[in-house]
């Protein structure tokens, strides 16, 4: 291993390790994989198999023709309560997404622009804040006002906007430093100019990236919170929770088991490489190195 | 270095008493009154009365943060409203499982992600090193308590190897019996861990094999391993030390999942109860636990750090440019 020369050239090697097409094959497998998901929730809307309190299947029936994917415990269509977890799942990612997006950039860009005292305070408090995994928090606010999706997308939301808020910050800091800003202050522009000319224009790519990580992480959230009992409660139930219903009879009826951390595994991997493949697309300088 | 770290430390507990103040705020906006947990439905307006008197609450909002406050100086994390109890001696009783849990997954998961994160990284362009990096890609993507319900499944269930869950209850008496109780969660949160670690293992080397400083040693005739060892470990690990960190903590305050899986009496299961029965001080001893360990666990990563690269103990806070930015961006 040690004097070849084929083992010479790391430089090469590593340049070469992901060229145009495979990204774009990353952002497109990404797509693909989120487009199932989402496809599956807006079917939800119009159609399901069964109602999702219909219990005429008989209790742990197996896969048949009538019920593609079995039933539970309560004899209720398994199929019918997937499809419907599609849907709250990406409510949940949304909503979250929504809401922390908003309230983080918000106080980020607050945070960027305000006096040095306020800054410093509100970045000791958002530090503090992201120490408590977004698990903890949504536990806390969750078990205050009551288990329901409602409460699940504050909390996560209010745990994400932390993270997007500190994210922000940084980012507005580093172009508000630049001199081109100092240039525009000088003849004159107000912060209201600078953020929507200046600030936003050039931050927003990395923010949108984080988002989408945040959208799986936010996912993956509400799942262990249902997981935990404390998520929206059945009939309209998340793939955590039926999860956590189905771990007693694993061995006579494993798809309720399975299935449910099957379909979260291809949500947050469709979302992280869909992801992966913006900031490829939203960074210009990414796409000029390879 | 001394200055540094006497530096650091006030850093450490400044942010502590400022993570006391916060968990403080955040647990009286909640909704409800933690009085109540006390009572019956049918409690009368005197008994109310005497239940807030007799948690503190009829106290303004300031005296009640200094009374807990106080405490905390004294070591005292109150009294439980449900049981009676200490809360300290409580969450030790419970520390003696997550800590173990905690520590033991950390270990596994970095002997599993060092090597493979290497290996996906030096081999980065054959079907291994892409295979490795896209397992670890996966593996973040799967939520920890589906890989326990699995493996409970496989090993519990199907083969009868190890317990499916619970712990002996005069905890380490007999270590034969707590380790088999905790061989399953373990590997469950060590498997997750080190996909994650993997990533960024794998990133540091792949900067590294990069670097003008390992070419320019290979062109001076070092052998790969020789000039790996001598300039690549150091510099690959800087990176890695500081993701170890958040992950332990991470890892740490995750434990609820994982011991709720597994019917683990550790620090998280204590939350989970006292989140469900209201019992105020015994979640905002927890919290305040959970939160000195994650403090502390980052004092020490940035100390490795430092004691690793020569280059972040020059500066005092570890990134003189960024602060110099910081200065350029206030003029």
């Amino acid at each position: 291993m040690s004097g070849d020369v084929a083992s010479l050239p790391p430089v090469v090697r590593v340049a070469n390790r992901t060229t145009g097409r495979r990204r774009s094959a990353t952002l497109w497998i990404g797509v693909v994989l989120v487009g199932i998901i989402l496809v599956t929730a807006l079917v939800s809307f119009v159609w399901l198999p069964y109602s999702p309190e219909d219990i005429s299947g008989g209790r742990l029936a197996p896969p048949s023709a009538a019920h593609w994917a079995g039933t539970d415990k309560l004899g209720r269509d398994l199929l019918t309560q997937l499809i419907i977890g599609a849907r709250i799942a990406l409510e949940v990612g949304a909503g979250s997404v929504v809401l922390g997006g908003v309230i983080g950039l918000l106080l980020g860009l607050a945070s960027a622009f305000a006096q040095r005292w306020l800054d410093d305070g509100l970045s000791a408090v958002l530090d503090v804040l992201i120490a408590f995994p977004t698990l903890l928090v949504a536990m806390l606010v969750v078990a205050a006002s009551g288990a329901s999706l409602g409460s699940a997308i504050l909390a996560i939301g209010l745990a994400m906007s932390a993270v997007v808020a500190r994210l922000t910050r940084i980012l507005a800091k580093r172009v508000l430093s630049l001199d081109y800003i100092t240039a525009a202050r000088v003849s004159g522009t107000r912060w209201p100019g600078l953020v929507v000319q200046h600030v936003l224009p050039n931050i927003w790519p990395t923010v949108v990236v984080n988002l989408a990580l945040q959208f799986g992480l936010a996912v993956l959230a509400e799942a262990s919170l249902s997981y935990l009992g404390l998520g929206s409660p059945p009939p309209n139930a998340s793939w955590g929770s039926i999860l956590q219903q189905a771990q007693g009879t694993v061995l006579v009826a494993p798809i309720g088991a399975i299935a449910p951390g099957v379909l979260l595994v291809v949500l947050v991997i469709g979302v992280n490489l869909v992801a992966d493949g913006l900031r490829d697309v939203g960074d210009p300088t990414r796409r000029r190195r390879s | 270095m001394v200055s540094y770290l006497i530096r650091r430390f006030a850093f450490l507990v400044i942010t502590l008493v400022l993570a006391s103040i916060v968990l403080f705020v955040l647990l009286r906006l909640l909704p409800g009154d933690p009085a109540n947990a006390l009572l019956s439905v049918g409690a009368t307006k005197e008994q109310i009365a005497a239940a807030r008197e007799h948690v503190g609450e009829n106290l303004p909002l300031v005296a009640q943060f200094f009374r807990w406050f106080g405490q905390l100086a004294r070591l005292d994390l109150g009294t439980s409203y449900i049981s009676g109890l200490p809360v300290g001696p409580e969450i030790v009783q419970r520390l003696v499982v997550t800590v173990p849990l905690t520590l033991m997954a950390f270990v596994l998961a970095v002997i599993i992600a060092v090597p493979v994160g290497f290996v996906a990284a030096y081999k980065s362009h054959r079907w291994y090193g892409i295979l490795l990096s896209a397992i670890s890609q996966l593996g973040i993507a799967v939520p920890v308590f589906w890989i326990g319900v699995l493996l409970v499944t496989l090993f519990a269930l199907t083969l009868k190897v190890l317990p499916a869950g619970g712990f002996p209850q005069d905890d380490w008496a007999d270590p034969g019996a707590a380790l088999q109780s905790l061989a399953l969660p373990v590997v469950t949160v060590a498997l997750v861990m080190s996909a994650s670690v993997t990533r960024y293992v794998r990133s540091a080397v792949l900067d590294v094999l990069d670097s003008d400083y390992l070419r320019s040693s290979r062109a001076l005739g070092a052998g790969f391993a020789e000039a790996m060892w001598r300039h690549g470990l150091r510099n690959a690990s800087v990176p890695v030390i500081s993701i170890l960190g958040i992950e332990l903590a991470t890892t740490f305050l995750g434990a609820v999942v994982v011991e709720s899986v597994f019917a683990l009496p550790g620090l998280g299961s204590m939350l989970l109860t006292s989140i469900a029965q209201h019992d105020y001080p015994d979640i905002q001893g927890v919290l305040f636990v959970s939160t000195f360990v994650v403090l502390v666990v980052g004092f020490l990563a940035d100390f490795v750090q430092r004691l690793v690269d020569p280059r972040l103990r020059a500066s005092v806070n570890g990134n003189r440019f960024a602060s110099g930015r910081r200065r350029a961006a206030r003029a």
